[in-house]
C-alpha cells in the first residue's frame, strides 16, 4: 500500500479525500431526498428501503392545493423577476455609468434588507401592509419577494455595464449609433449575462421564498414552499421529499442553462462595490 | 491647398488642473499628422476633442472648412480607432463591421461587398464569421482599422492604436497603416507617446508638452532642428552642455560657433551623439578633455560615454571600426560639429 501512495504523492490522496468529503456532503443528503421519494417502506436501520413506490408522487400530484401552488409559485416568481428587471436594470445602469452624490452609499444600502433579521422586516412590512391592505393580495407576495432580490438584482447588473468598456460605446457612437441605438445594440447585450444571472438567482429565490408569503399571503396565496411545510408536518416524510425533488427541480435546470451562458466571475463580480 | 481639418485655438480645462491651451494648427488633405508628447501632455483631449467624445471650454474644429464643434460624435465625418477594447464581443467581425454600414442604410448585398473589401485590405481575407475573442491583438486592431476605414471618414483618428501590442507586430502594423494610407489617400491624425512611432510614420508631428504645441514640423526638422528644449530632449538622443556667451560667438571649451539666434547669458547647447567626435589625447590640446567611461556596442555603431574634465557626461556615437580603437580610461579630446544653442531659461 505504501508504495502505491508514495506514487501517487500525498498531494494527490489529501485531494481525493476533500473531494470525498465534499461530494458526501452535498449529493448525500440530495441522494437521500431522492431515495426517500421512491420509497414505500423504509426503516432504520436498513440500508435501502424495503419496498419502492410511486404512491407518495401520486399523493403529491394529486392534491389539488399542491398543483395550483406549483403554478402560483411559477406565476409569481416570474412577475417578481419581470418587476425587478424594470426597476433595478435602469439602476443598475445608472450605478454603473453616471457619478452622483451619495452613489456608493445608495449601492450599500441595498444590503441592508440582508443585514436584518428576516422575520423582524417581515413582521414591520406586515404592519404596513395590514394599513394599505396589501395583506392576502397577490401584489403584496410580490413586494415580500422583491425585498429579497433587489441586492442581487441592483448589484450583479451594475457590475455587467461597469465591464462594458467606454470605448466599446464611444465606438458604437463613432460609426454613427444614436446614444438610445449604443444602449440597445451594444451596451444591453454585452451586459446581458449578468442581467441573465441575476434574474435567475431572483427566480429562484423567489420560487423558494417561504417565511414573507407565509406571514403576507396566508389563507389565499399559498406558494409551495408554503405548501410544502404543511406537508411535512402532517404526512411522512416522503411526501416532503417528493416535494422537495419538485421544488429542486427548476434551481438546478435554471443553474445548469446559467452555467452554460457565464461564467462564475460574472457573479463574482457582481459583489465588488466600487 | 485647403486644410482638411482646422483646429483653432482650441482650450479644455480638466478638474484636476490638466487640459490643454492654445491648440492651433491644420491637416492637409492625404496628410498623416503625430501628436506627440509625453502622457499627460493633452494629445489625447486634442484627438477626443475632434473626435466628438470632449467638449472644449472654447476654440473651433473645422472639418472640410464647416465647423463640427456643435456635432455629437456619431454626426461627425470623422473616425476613431481606440486603443483597446474597440470591438463588440458579442457581434462576429462582420456584425462588428457592417454595424455603421446597416446604419446607414446601406443595402446587403453591398455590405457584403464593402467588408469583404476593406478585410482584403487590413489582410484578414475571409475572417467575417470569427468573434473578436478568437482574434489576436494585432487582428482586433486591424479590424477595428477596417471598421473605421469602411465609413470612408474624412478624417481617421488613431489613440495609440498599436501600444498594446508586442514591438514586432507594432512596426508591422505601422508599415501597413502607412502603405493603406498612401493608397487611399486617408487624412489621419494619429496620437502616441513613442517617438519611434512617430517619426517612422508621420508627414508632420506635433508635439505637445504640458498642453500646449512647442512644435511643429516634419520629421527630420524635428530632429535637426529643435525649437525648444523640450523639443531637443524629447526626440532622439541628445547630449546637453552648458555654454558661454562672447558677443556673436557661442563657446564651448576651444570651440566657437555662431550665435545666430543672438543669445545672451548663460546658454545650453544641444549636440547629437552622431555629431561628437572622439580623438586619442595627443596634448595638443583642441576640444573638451575626457576620459572614456563606457563602451555599448550596439552592432554596427557603438555608444560611448565620456566624461568630461570639466564635469558632465557626453554620448558620443562611434562606428564599430572607430571604436576598436578606443578603452574604457582612455583620455580623449571631444569636439563637436554641430550644436544647437538654446538660452538657460528659455521655456516655450
Amino acid at each position: 500500500m505504501n508504495w502505491y501512495f508514495r506514487a501517487i504523492g500525498i498531494r494527490k490522496v489529501v485531494e481525493f479525500v476533500l473531494l470525498t468529503i465534499l461530494i458526501v456532503f452535498f449529493a448525500g443528503p440530495l441522494l437521500n431526498l431522492v431515495v426517500l421519494a421512491f420509497s414505500g417502506h423504509w426503516t432504520y436501520p436498513d440500508l435501502l428501503p424495503s419496498q419502492w413506490s410511486l404512491k407518495w408522487w401520486r399523493f403529491v400530484l394529486q392534491e389539488e392545493d399542491v398543483a395550483q401552488s406549483i403554478a402560483l409559485s411559477f406565476l409569481i416568481a416570474a412577475i417578481v423577476t419581470a418587476l425587478s428587471i424594470v426597476l433595478c436594470v435602469p439602476a443598475a445602469y445608472a450605478f454603473a455609468r453616471l457619478e452622483f452624490p451619495l452613489r456608493k452609499f445608495f449601492l450599500f444600502s441595498f444590503l441592508l434588507t440582508h443585514a436584518f433579521p428576516k422575520m423582524g422586516l417581515y413582521v414591520s412590512i406586515a404592519v404596513l401592509f395590514y394599513q394599505v391592505g396589501l395583506m392576502n393580495t397577490l401584489l403584496g407576495v410580490v413586494l415580500i419577494h422583491m425585498i429579497n432580490v433587489l441586492m442581487y438584482m441592483t448589484w450583479i447588473p451594475t457590475a455587467a455595464f461597469r465591464n462594458v468598456h467606454a470605448a466599446q460605446e464611444e465606438s458604437a457612437r463613432d460609426v454613427g449609433a444614436s446614444p438610445l441605438r449604443v444602449f440597445r445594440s451594444i451596451t444591453l447585450p454585452l451586459a446581458m449575462p449578468g442581467i441573465f444571472v441575476a434574474s435567475v438567482f431572483t427566480f429562484l429565490s423567489s420560487l423558494d421564498e417561504a417565511q414573507g408569503t407565509f406571514l403576507v399571503g396566508i389563507p389565499d396565496y399559498r406558494t409551495m414552499p408554503v405548501v410544502m411545510y404543511s406537508i411535512i408536518a402532517d404526512f411522512p416524510s416522503s411526501a416532503g421529499a417528493v416535494f422537495s425533488i419538485i421544488l429542486a427541480a427548476p434551481t438546478v435546470i435554471l443553474m445548469l442553462a446559467a452555467q452554460r451562458f457565464v461564467s462564475a466571475d460574472v457573479m463574482a463580480s457582481g459583489f465588488q462595490v466600487k | 491647398m485647403s486644410a482638411q481639418l482646422s483646429i483653432r485655438n482650441l482650450s479644455k480645462r480638466f478638474k484636476t488642473g490638466e487640459g490643454v491651451q492654445g491648440i492651433d494648427f491644420d491637416v492637409n488633405k492625404g496628410e498623416l499628422v503625430t501628436l506627440l508628447g509625453p502622457s499627460g501632455c493633452g494629445k489625447t483631449t486634442v484627438l477626443r476633442s475632434i473626435g466628438g467624445f470632449l467638449t472644449p471650454d472654447s476654440g473651433d474644429i473645422l472639418i472640410e472648412g464647416r465647423s463640427v464643434i456643435k456635432l455629437p460624435p456619431e454626426k461627425r465625418p470623422t473616425s476613431m480607432v481606440f486603443q483597446s477594447y474597440n470591438l463588440w464581443t458579442h457581434m462576429s467581425v462582420f456584425d462588428n463591421l457592417s454595424f455603421g454600414l446597416k446604419i446607414r442604410k446601406v443595402s446587403k448585398a453591398d455590405i457584403r461587398e464593402r467588408v469583404a473589401d476593406v478585410l482584403k485590405l487590413v489582410q484578414l481575407p475571409g475572417a467575417e464569421k470569427k468573434f473578436p475573442s478568437e482574434l489576436s491583438g494585432g487582428q482586433q486592431q486591424r479590424v477595428a482599422l477596417a471598421r473605421s476605414l469602411l465609413l470612408q471618414p474624412s478624417v481617421l483618428l488613431l489613440d495609440e492604436p498599436f501600444s498594446a501590442l508586442d514591438a514586432k507586430l507594432r512596426y508591422e502594423m505601422r508599415e501597413e497603416l502607412r502603405d493603406i494610407q498612401r493608397r487611399i489617400g486617408l487624412t489621419m491624425v494619429f496620437v502616441t507617446h513613442d517617438q519611434e512611432e512617430a517619426l517612422s510614420l508621420s508627414d508632420r508631428i506635433v508635439v505637445m508638452n504640458g498642453g500646449h504645441i512647442d512644435q511643429i514640423a516634419p520629421p527630420e526638422q524635428l530632429y535637426e532642428e529643435p525649437e525648444t528644449l523640450f523639443v531637443a530632449q524629447f526626440i532622439g538622443k541628445m547630449n546637453f552642455m552648458e555654454g558661454a556667451v562672447d558677443e556673436d560667438k557661442i563657446r564651448i571649451g576651444a570651440q566657437e560657433f555662431p550665435n545666430a539666434k543672438r543669445l545672451a547669458g548663460e546658454v545650453i547647447l544641444a549636440s547629437r551623439p552622431e555629431d561628437v567626435s572622439l580623438v586619442p589625447e595627443t596634448g595638443q590640446g583642441g576640444g573638451l578633455p575626457g576620459k572614456v567611461k563606457q563602451i555599448m556596442a550596439l552592432g554596427h555603431y557603438a555608444d560611448v560615454s565620456v566624461e568630461l574634465a570639466g564635469g558632465g557626461t557626453v554620448r558620443s556615437f562611434q562606428s564599430k571600426d572607430a571604436v576598436k580603437a578606443m578603452h574604457v580610461g582612455q583620455d580623449v579630446r571631444v569636439s563637436f560639429s554641430r550644436v544647437i544653442p538654446f538660452s538657460e531659461n528659455h521655456q516655450t
